[in-house]
């Protein structure tokens, strides 16, 4: 192995794509640490798949940078190549071999030598779960076991890199779980950059979540960060039966920034469905503060006695939210006149 | 190269269970089968002037034309529609060894077929005797077909290396093979080749007369230049099939 073990995992800078004049990738930049486990989310078309495949090595860049611990792609392509497990988009597979041979072969391609291949090959089938269709042709596996022969393709040299894309593609919710987990037991040991759709997915299992859109990096950070960066506050949801200028009114006690927002029955247009028949209803609190004030609002509001309190939870915005800001984002600056 | 031995081994394996493949040698060995009956009909009928290994060879090209585009119109055509090619050049290999396993291994199997033509003179020589086996044409016809074969596989893997379609790759095959073969040798023919201004097409189309070549080898003549040119011509085109892989890759 030729990598150093103290550079980071990934070093992307002003990486450029173009496609016969249609820029793909434009001017990313962003470092992965050795260990952690990235999320690419974008929409589709928005450049994932084609930074994924520069950083393996698979197909050049038109401009800027990439190091792979510490190896320039661009010149030292075999070497990346090495070091990268790699698990393309829909995995491809060949149609007429079996799983076991399958990995055997890709193993004797990765330069496992012929006497570690055997054993690291059970333990790999032990470990995605396909020790059960281990004699079974590739062509007539279902989708959940071929996305598995993929992960256990990827991770079968042991690199320190391993890149997915859409690993969870097209699974039930229990593959979902048991891919989940196999990502999740690769933390500490692999560098490992996954790209997903579903967003409940890549937040429960990314450190680090990195955001394009059009072929730009429209944020990056842990969850919470870009939680805070793009909701930019905290958000309580309250169920009560009041007088609303009341409820209002005790609120600018606690907490001058706190807002009362629309509820979550209002804000699809039905204003009836914001009133339950027993006249509670549902509104969120929203504030610019970071502390956690559920416990003063829950005391102040208990003590109001023109206000009876049914319910109060702490809202999270999901990921989903933040991606939805993010993108939204970057489309009205691409999108808005050029300013003079 | 280290790889190469490993996906020679893989392509190979792959070529065997597949069903096309068996599908080419029932095809190739019951057309060969039909030429060296009838041929063996016609001697006889009358004395020939030629051993029956000279004549059965000049049948080649029947079957290079229809069974090259059989044996390399997967080889990248089904990898690339099937986006295992991905896979395959993301793992520490070089595109030159792809390129030369599936080559060697779409050529040991033309190789394999056309050695399983032996069993004919065989059984002629089981039946008659060694009178119509007469070893220096059919060593020099073998010895032809080993080395024409070459390029016309490099040709078959260069036209798969351009298409991610199957059947335009064995289209695209046979045509480079047609025009090889039959085109040059009916540009020889042609009145305009003879003008002062095509002195240097007509040199150069003269020789890359295949059928001549199979006279020669037949005769048991093996002129370096006519072994040069199909080596010459299997680089070439294996520089090209590497290109072209390539450049699939750079336009994504």
């Amino acid at each position: 192995m030729t990598d150093t073990p103290s550079a980071p995992a990934f070093e992307v800078s002003d990486l450029v794509k173009t496609y016969r004049g249609i820029t793909a990738v434009n001017k990313i930049s962003f470092n992965v640490d050795r260990g952690e486990i990235i999320g690419f989310l974008g929409p589709n078309g928005a450049g994932k798949s084609t930074t994924m495949r520069i950083l393996t090595g698979y197909i050049p860049a038109t401009s800027g940078t990439v190091r792979v611990c510490g190896i320039p792609v661009a010149t030292r392509a075999e070497e990346v190549k090495r070091i990268v497990g790699y698990m393309p988009e829909n995995n491809p597979l060949p149609e007429d071999m079996r799983v076991s041979e399958y990995l055997y072969y890709r193993g004797r391609l990765k330069e496992i030598p012929r006497s570690r291949l055997g054993p690291r090959l059970d333990e790999v089938l032990e470990r995605c779960d396909l020790t059960r269709v281990r004699h079974r042709i590739l062509g007539q596996l279902s989708k959940g076991n071929r996305q598995r022969v993929g992960i256990a393709e990827a991770i079968l040299a042991e690199p320190p890199v391993i890149i997915m894309d859409e690993p969870t593609i097209g699974l039930d919710p229990h593959q979902i779980l048991i891919v989940r987990d196999l990502i999740a037991s690769l933390r500490g040991r692999m560098t490992v950059i996954i790209s997903s759709h579903i967003l409940p997915e890549i937040e429960m299992t990314c450190d680090r979540v990195l955001i394009i859109n059009r072929g730009q990096l429209v944020a990056q950070g842990t969850p919470s960060e870009l939680r805070r960066e793009f909701l930019g506050r905290t958000r309580y949801l309250v169920e009560y039966a009041g007088d609303s200028a009341l409820l209002a009114g005790s609120l600018k006690l606690i907490d001058p920034t706190l807002q009362i927002e629309s509820s979550p029955g209002e804000h699809s247009g039905d204003a009836s469905r914001a009133e339950s028949s027993d006249g509670f209803r549902k509104v969120f609190l929203t504030t610019r503060q970071e502390a956690d004030q559920g416990e003063s609002i829950i005391r102040v509001l208990a003590a109001q006695p023109g206000i009876r309190l049914r319910s109060f939870t702490h809202s999270h915005p999901s990921l989903e939210d933040v991606f939805l800001a993010a993108t939204k984002r970057s489309w009205d600056i691409v999108d808005s006149p050029p300013q003079r | 190269m280290r790889h190469y031995f490993t996906i020679l081994n893989h392509e190979t394996r792959m070529l065997l269970v597949n069903p096309g493949t068996y599908i080419a040698a029932v095809l190739f060995l019951a057309v060969m089968g039909f030429f060296f009956t009838g041929m063996l009909e016609g001697y006889g009928g009358a004395g020939q002037e030629q051993s029956p290994a000279t004549i059965f060879f000049r049948f080649f090209f029947i079957p290079v034309f229809f069974m090259v585009p059989l044996l390399t119109m997967k080889c990248f055509a089904e990898e690339r529609r099937l986006g295992t090619l991905e896979t395959l050049l993301t793992t520490p290999v070089t595109t030159t060894e792809v390129v030369l396993a599936k080559f060697g291994s779409a050529y040991l199997l033309y190789l394999a077929l056309w050695a399983s033509t032996g069993g004919f003179f065989y059984v002629l020589y089981r039946f008659a005797g060694d009178r119509f086996i007469d070893p220096g044409p059919l060593v020099g016809g073998y010895l032809f077909i080993a080395i024409s074969g070459l390029l016309f596989v490099a040709i078959g893997v260069f036209a798969s290396s351009l298409s991610r379609n199957v059947a335009v790759a064995a289209i695209l095959s046979f045509t480079l093979l047609f025009g090889l073969i039959v085109g040059l040798n009916f540009l020889e023919t042609m009145a305009v080749i003879d003008l002062e201004i095509m002195r240097p097409v007509k040199a150069a189309v003269g020789y890359a007369q295949v059928f001549e070549h199979l006279d020669d080898f037949s005769r048991g003549v093996v002129d370096t230049r006519q072994v040069i040119f199909y080596l010459s011509g299997t680089i070439l085109t294996l520089i090209f099939s590497i290109l072209g892989v390539e450049a699939k890759l750079l336009q994504g």
